[in-house]
Parts: structure tokens; sequence; C-alpha cells
């Protein structure tokens, strides 16, 4: 009876989830912000406290620049195209037809498929001798060996995965909008244009939005993309921060700059959270 | 026109999307000889050796049985640990709701490369280097956000009245969760469920860096890491990405209705 009056109480719901949450994300993450403070490598000995010294190194590191400058244009590029494109498409599909559900199978594909698995793909087609690409364009572009492409390269293996999970989230949008608006509009002579400009994209603004955060965060940790792809060469002209991080903390074993590195990554990431809450707020207002 | 145009926007879209798996089929067949050279476009002759080449000379099975077992154990304890937690958010009185589902949110962008080398520490530390309990430990806590948050909005949009109901009925909270709300929860269990398998299934950055043998190495790590001594065996890496999508393939032609809804709920509601 005692138990049974016990587990009434919401706290042994949330407790399991609470510790797992606590000890594998927020616990790291604390270590994570003190390391930075410290100089932490195999070469220096012990951990010492050194204040914000990593993070002056990392102002005056051009490579970290680089790789700021490389996350921020993935991340860009990308989204922005996997938003037009998955914009153009859910547009073409909105309305039921027969075999919807089997086109929903196939562009589900790209996305449930591994990451590093479509690395793999994408390098074999990317090949600058034997590839499939150059073969098809009739073309000779070192797609993945030459610095002006790679990081392209790369973007488009990414809008090739991503934009299915744009696409989908945008039709649920759209299946969501009262059809009496439509048909109102056609009473009133509406053109195609000016119900896509004042009705169709006022309305899935939200739902743009939502799609807008999470690809802008995913794009921001990118890691086994180009890891698997490129591993951020040539010359760095792909590495991002997520895989400069990786390389300082488990090849270089500079765990104090390492973790300075993945704090960006962190500040990047709820920066761009951050923008995006208040940009929502405003447009609710 | 109209309905022209659509027809070649969207065989326009399958074949952008089914392409490169379409070239994989095609290069995993394709005899060692001709792997060098374009064209042929098409196999003059259609071979197996790559097929066998996988399974005979590499731990090709040990790592798939790996996979399998760390998104299996992962997505069963996301559940279990996530249906109470969702259960308590949607129905019974939680002091501090809001905060702890912003909370939630918020951890589901944490940047993994922003916890991987404290986690590598702690691990390594607990004896669990390079072994699938790692994964899982750390697999069910970053699936877990998502977990708590779509079942909370399945928890949430069933009639209260079947929660209150049972309660009067003499249903202890946990009676009521157990055998009232889970049962109806199912079609949310099952998409959260298929979401978090997917997840683990295609984990890479924790998997390259808590495992260092084939004990422990999942199919993405297995892939990124295929061996190749003097030039990359094209071949048997194709054979093995065919391989290794099958799984998922059947998992999105079946279930993708589900997919959809996990994907889009949270999403369109929140």
């Amino acid at each position: 009876m005692k138990l049974e009056r016990e587990l009434d109480r919401p706290l042994w719901y949330l407790l399991p989830g609470g510790v797992l949450l606590a000890a594998v994300t927020l616990f790291p993450l604390a270590h994570v912000l003190w390391a930075s403070l410290e100089r932490r490598s195999v070469l220096h000995g012990p951990p010492r406290f050194v204040g914000l010294e990593n993070y002056l190194r990392l102002a005056a590191d051009e490579r970290f620049w680089n790789a700021l400058g490389n996350t921020v244009y993935f991340a860009a590029v990308s989204v922005a195209l996997e938003l037009l494109l998955g914009l153009a498409i859910a547009l073409m599909l909105a309305r039921a037809w027969r075999g919807r559900a089997l086109f929903y199978g196939v562009i589900l594909l790209p996305w449930a498929v591994p990451t590093a698995v479509s690395a793999r793909m994408w390098e074999w087609m990317y090949d600058a001798e034997i590839g499939v690409l150059n073969y098809l364009a009739g073309a000779h572009v070192n797609w993945l060996g030459s610095p002006a492409w790679a990081l392209n390269a790369a973007i488009a293996m990414d809008v090739w995965k991503s934009t299915p999970f744009v696409v989908l989230l945008l039709l649920a949008g759209l299946q969501g909008i009262p059809q009496d608006v439509y048909r109102a509009a056609a009473v009133d002579g509406a053109s195609g244009w000016s119900v896509l400009a004042r009705i169709t994209l006022p309305l899935l603004a939200p739902v743009i939005m939502v799609a807008l955060v999470f690809r802008t965060i995913d794009a921001f940790r990118v890691f086994d993309a180009i890891y698997v792809l490129t591993g951020g060469g040539p010359a760095d002209s792909t590495e991002t921060l997520s895989i400069y991080a990786y390389k300082a903390l488990f090849q270089g074993l500079e765990f104090g700059y390492g973790s300075a590195l993945a704090v960006s990554v962190f500040a990047c990431v709820g920066l761009a959270a951050l923008l995006y809450a208040r940009l929502m707020r405003e447009a609710l207002r | 026109m109209r309905p022209v145009l659509r027809a070649a926007g969207l065989a326009l879209v399958i074949t952008w999307c089914l392409a490169p798996f379409l070239w994989q089929v095609i290069t995993s067949v394709r005899p060692a000889a001709e792997l060098m050279s374009l064209p042929p476009l098409i196999p003059t002759r259609l071979t197996a050796e790559h097929y066998a080449a996988i399974f005979a000379g590499h731990p090709f099975l040990r790592i798939i049985a790996n996979s399998a077992l760390v998104a299996a154990c992962t997505t069963l304890l996301a559940l279990a640990v996530g249906a109470p937690a969702a259960f308590a958010l949607a129905l019974l009185r939680v002091r501090g709701r809001a905060v702890i589902l912003a909370g939630v949110l918020a951890i589901s962008m944490f940047p993994p490369i922003a916890t991987v080398s404290p986690l590598f520490l702690a691990l390594s530390a607990l004896g669990l280097h390079d072994t699938l309990a790692a994964l899982v430990i750390t697999y069910t806590t970053f699936s877990l956000p998502l977990a708590v948050w779509l079942l909370t909005n399945f928890f949430a949009a069933l009639p209260r009245e079947l929660y209150a109901a049972a309660r009067v009925d003499g249903c202890t909270a946990f009676g009521a969760f157990a055998r009232v709300a889970l049962p109806l929860a199912a079609p949310g269990l099952l998409a959260a469920g298929l979401l978090t398998f997917i997840f683990a299934w295609n984990e890479f950055l924790f998997a390259l860096t808590f495992t260092a043998t084939e004990a422990a190495r999942t199919i993405p790590v297995g892939i990124a890491l295929f061996p190749g001594l003097h030039e990359v065996p094209y071949g048997e890496i194709a054979a093995a990405a065919v391989t290794v999508t099958l799984p998922v393939v059947a998992l999105a032609c079946v279930f993708q209705r589900r997919i959809v809804e996990g994907l889009t709920a949270g999403a369109v509601k929140g």
C-alpha cells in the first residue's frame, strides 16, 4: 500500500531519465567547460589551470578561423539549398495522389542510410579518375582533391541526404492548412503566385522556421559526413569546427585546447538557437 | 500541361534520391577488372565475388551483429526510461513542467563533440572502453530527449478522462500508466522506437571514439575504416554498403508512415 502511494509521485517517473541526462550530457559538458580553462596535454604533464589562455590561443589561431568559416559556409549554403529544394518539392506534392506512400518510402532512403555509408558512396562517385560523375558529365574535375570543390562536394551530399527531412516537415505543414482558405482565394480569383506568396508561405512560416532550426543546428555540428568523405582535407579546406576539435582532442591529445574548440561548437549552436528563438518570438508578436 | 510537369518533377526527385544507391548496387556486382575504368557503365557480366569477400575475409557479420545489438538495446532502454518520464510530464502534476520540457529540448541540441572527450575518459575509467555497453549508455541518453518529447505529445493527446477514470476505479498512477496509457500510446512508442533505432544504427562520432577493435565496432565505423592496403577496395565497400542499407530500406518501406509521423509530430505541433 505504501509502495503504491509512493508510485504516485512523478519523481520516480522522471528520475531515471534525469540521472542519465545529467550523467551523460550535463556532467561531460561541465567537464569540457572546465577543461577548456586548463592546460591539459600529454606533453605538459598534469593539468594546470590557465584561465582564458586556450581561448586567447583560439582567437589567434588561423586554423580555427578557417574551420569556423568552413562551418558557417557549409551551414548557410546547405541549409539554404535544402530549404529551397524542399519547398519546391513539397509544393509539387502537396495535393494527395496515389502512390504517395511509396514515394515517402523512396525519399526516406537518403535520410535513413548511415551518413558514413553515404559518404563512402559519394566518395566513389566523386572519384576523379573512375568516378561516375566525371564520366557522365564528360569532365575531369577533381571533386574531393581540390580545395575549391571539396567543401561544395560535401554540401551536395548533405543536400541529397537532408532535403527529404525538410520535404516531409513541409508536407506535414501544408496538410495543416485548411482547404477553405484556398477555396476562398479561388473564388476571389487569386492567381497561383499570389496564393503562394500571400497564403501558403505565411501559413507555412512556423513549420519553415522549425525546419530551419533543426537543419541549421545539425549543419553546425556536422562531423561524420565530412570526416568520412574528405577527412577535413585537402589542405584543411573542408575542416569544420567539429573535425578540428576532434583532431585536437584525439589525435593531438590536447585536451585543454581541444575542449576550447568543442566549447566553440557549443557556442555556435547555442547562438543559432537563441537567434531563431528570438526571431520566432518577434514573428509571433 | 501541369500533370506532365509534375510527373517530370516527380521522376527527377525519385532519380536524384535513388541514383547513388543504384550506382552502388551496380558497383557491387561489377567484376574487379571493370572497376578501374569507365565505360562500360553497365558491367559486361555480374559477379558475387565482392559479397563473398566481405563475408569471408572480414569480421563483417560480427560488425553487423554489434550494430543490431546496440540499436535494439538502445531502443528498448530509451523507451523504458523515456515512456515513464513522458507519462509523468503529460498526465501527472509535475512542478516546473515547462522548464523540464525546455531543458530536454535544449539538451537535444547539444553537439556530441562537446561531450565526447569527458565521456571517453569516464567510460575508459569504468573499464567500458571498446564495449557495446559504452555505446548503449551513450545512445540511450542522446536519444532520450527526442523520445520524451514525442511521447509526451502522444500521452498529452490521450483523453484526460481515461486517466481520471482509471484512477477513480482504483488504479494507482503506475497502474494507469502500465495498463491504460501505455497500450494506447503504442503508435507513439513505435514511432519513437523507430527513430531511436535508426539513430543508434547510424551514429558515428561516439562509435569511432569509444571502440577500438571489432569487438564493439559498429557498421558506420566499420565502413568508414574499411581496410584497404594498397588501393581502396571499392567493390567490397559497395557490397558492404548495399548489405547494411537493406535493413534500413526494409524499415523505411514497412514503417514509412510511423517514421514520417515521428519526424513531423514534434515539429508541427510544437
